[in-house]
């Protein structure tokens, strides 16, 4: 994740506004976390996964990551616990399971 | 040299639009506007005005297609009327909250049901709050000039905010009368070029329209509140100039012989100038009275309205709209509002009237000056009084 931070609605004032609500900073999405509110998780068993990639396509947050050695990682600064992956994967490798309270 | 010709509103805020060299202009058809986009395509078609005339399906897609216009930095008009309005007016919102500076002339109408196309001020007065800059013109003069005007307050640098012309559907879009148009060098001198600070560009990403939560949505409201405030002094900085270069003078309230008079009449729009006719044979009756003609509708002109009723024992003020259920006509309760803070303030009588192009004649208006002036000394149980409708109103109580 990158280091930069990402201004929030607190972090502006009625008088710092760009007019009209303009992002002139671009690209920025990315730095909001969208999985907060996700209510249940991706747990992947690598042992039952082939790395076939059907949850990588899948995912319509484009949240899941392929890894180096060929298997593939749920982002959850993005996930939002759909559960798409789980109901793709030919192999049941991913099970969804309740996000806990910290 | 400027040169006297024949016009009707329409066609004189398609010259002021040419004028002022517009980039875009997306308009749909509808009575009694037509004539001003028919103008415009005319124009456009024949090479007189090098700018991109967009047809579309509705009004919604008149005004959207406006915004992405405008986003550009295009110089963007369009015009519309009553129900037409009404079917834009989620985007009106739009527009001004994201600061896009479009010129709309609005040829007031009637709203339906029952199905008229005549005019009156419904639809403007339902687009009260929607952000934009709004000012009512008289004659066609003013439908040329306050359309040129609209340019410079919405695309001052300080502003950027869309602006809305008001004239008076049939009584001002469909008549002739006597324009002055002034020279192109004239116009460039008051209305420089425009140009939009954000305007979308592929070398310079910025993201315009973004989705606000509930921690921002309120500080944007607000920084959008106290731009539009700010406004008023723009407006007037553009009539001073306007006068200057162009030699007419206007004001965000304009008081006609009202110089101790006890009793004063509001209005707004092309009646005022019926209005004036009457004001004038009952000033030779010897009568103490004056009119107020509402320019600026938004924002709306406080300190000036104030400073134009004080002294004065009775305010009578003629609305063209029913607020249905409501405190009475939009102006006068807006009036009734801005001066209730006052420690010396007029009674405030509020007649409503010239509904759906019912025609207000010099006699009508002598009866809401004498009707308004019993109202406000005896009283009276209604809330408001309408004026021309057969059968007595009662009932209506606040």
């Amino acid at each position: 994740m990158t280091e930069k931070r990402l201004k929030t609605g607190s972090d502006f004032t009625w008088r710092n506004l760009e007019v009209g609500n303009v992002i002139t900073e671009t690209g920025n999405a990315a730095l909001r976390r969208t999985g907060d509110w996700r209510t249940q998780r991706p747990v992947t068993d690598v042992e039952k996964c082939n790395k076939c990639g059907l949850c990588w396509l899948h995912c319509p947050d484009a949240a899941i990551k392929p890894l180096k050695d060929g298997y593939y990682e749920s982002d959850l600064f993005y996930c939002k616990g759909c559960g798409i992956c789980a109901k793709v994967c030919p192999k049941g490798a991913i099970t969804m399971i309740e996000e806990q309270e910290e | 040299m400027s040169k006297r010709v024949g016009l009707e509103a329409s066609h004189a805020a398609a010259e002021a639009a040419k004028m002022a060299n517009v980039d875009v202009i997306a308009a749909y058809p509808i009575t009694p506007q037509t004539h001003i986009p028919e103008r415009l395509a005319e124009m456009v078609a024949d090479g007189e005005l090098n700018a991109a005339y967009i047809p579309v399906e509705s009004e919604h897609s008149a005004m959207s297609t406006c915004l992405g216009a405008a986003a550009v930095g295009a110089r963007t008009f369009t015009a519309t009327a009553g129900p037409g309005l009404e079917y834009m007016h989620n985007v009106l919102y739009v527009a001004s909250a994201m600061r896009l500076p479009v010129v709309m002339t609005v040829a007031n109408r009637a709203l339906s049901a029952p199905l008229s196309i005549w005019g009156d001020h419904s639809d403007a007065m339902s687009v009260r709050d929607t952000g934009w800059i709004q000012v009512f013109c008289q004659n066609s003069q003013e439908a040329f000039d306050m359309t040129l005007c609209a340019f410079r307050f919405g695309e001052d640098p300080t502003i950027l905010l869309p602006v809305m012309v008001h004239f008076d559907g049939f009584h001002l879009t469909h008549v002739t009368e006597p324009v002055i148009l002034p020279e192109q060098e004239e116009v460039d001198r008051f209305l420089p070029n425009f140009h939009y600070p954000f305007a979308l560009d592929p070398d310079k990403p910025m993201t315009h329209g973004a989705f606000a939560p509930p921690d921002i949505y309120s500080e944007a409201k607000v920084a959008q509140e106290m731009a539009i405030r700010k406004s008023k002094a723009v407006v007037m900085q553009a009539f001073k100039e306007f006068g200057d270069i162009f030699g007419r003078y206007y004001h965000p309230v304009e008081p006609y012989k009202t110089q101790g008079a006890k009793t004063l009449l509001l209005t707004m729009g092309s009646f005022s100038e019926t209005a004036k006719t009457v004001i004038d044979t009952k000033k030779d009756r010897g009568e103490s009275v004056g009119l107020i003609n509402l320019r600026l509708w938004r924002p709306f002109p406080f300190d000036e309205l104030r400073q134009a009723v004080k002294g004065a024992e009775t305010l009578i003020i003629f609305d063209r709209c029913i607020s249905f259920g409501g405190p009475g006509g939009p102006v006068s309760s807006e009036i009734r509002s801005a001066l209730y803070s006052e420690r010396e303030r007029p009674k405030v009588a509020s007649l409503v009237g010239g509904l759906g192009g019912r025609d207000m004649s010099a006699k009508d208006f002598e009866y809401v000056i004498d009707r308004g002036r019993e109202v406000a000394e005896k009283g009276s149980e209604e809330l408001y009084e309408t004026v021309g409708i057969r059968d007595k109103v009662s009932g209506i109580r606040g």
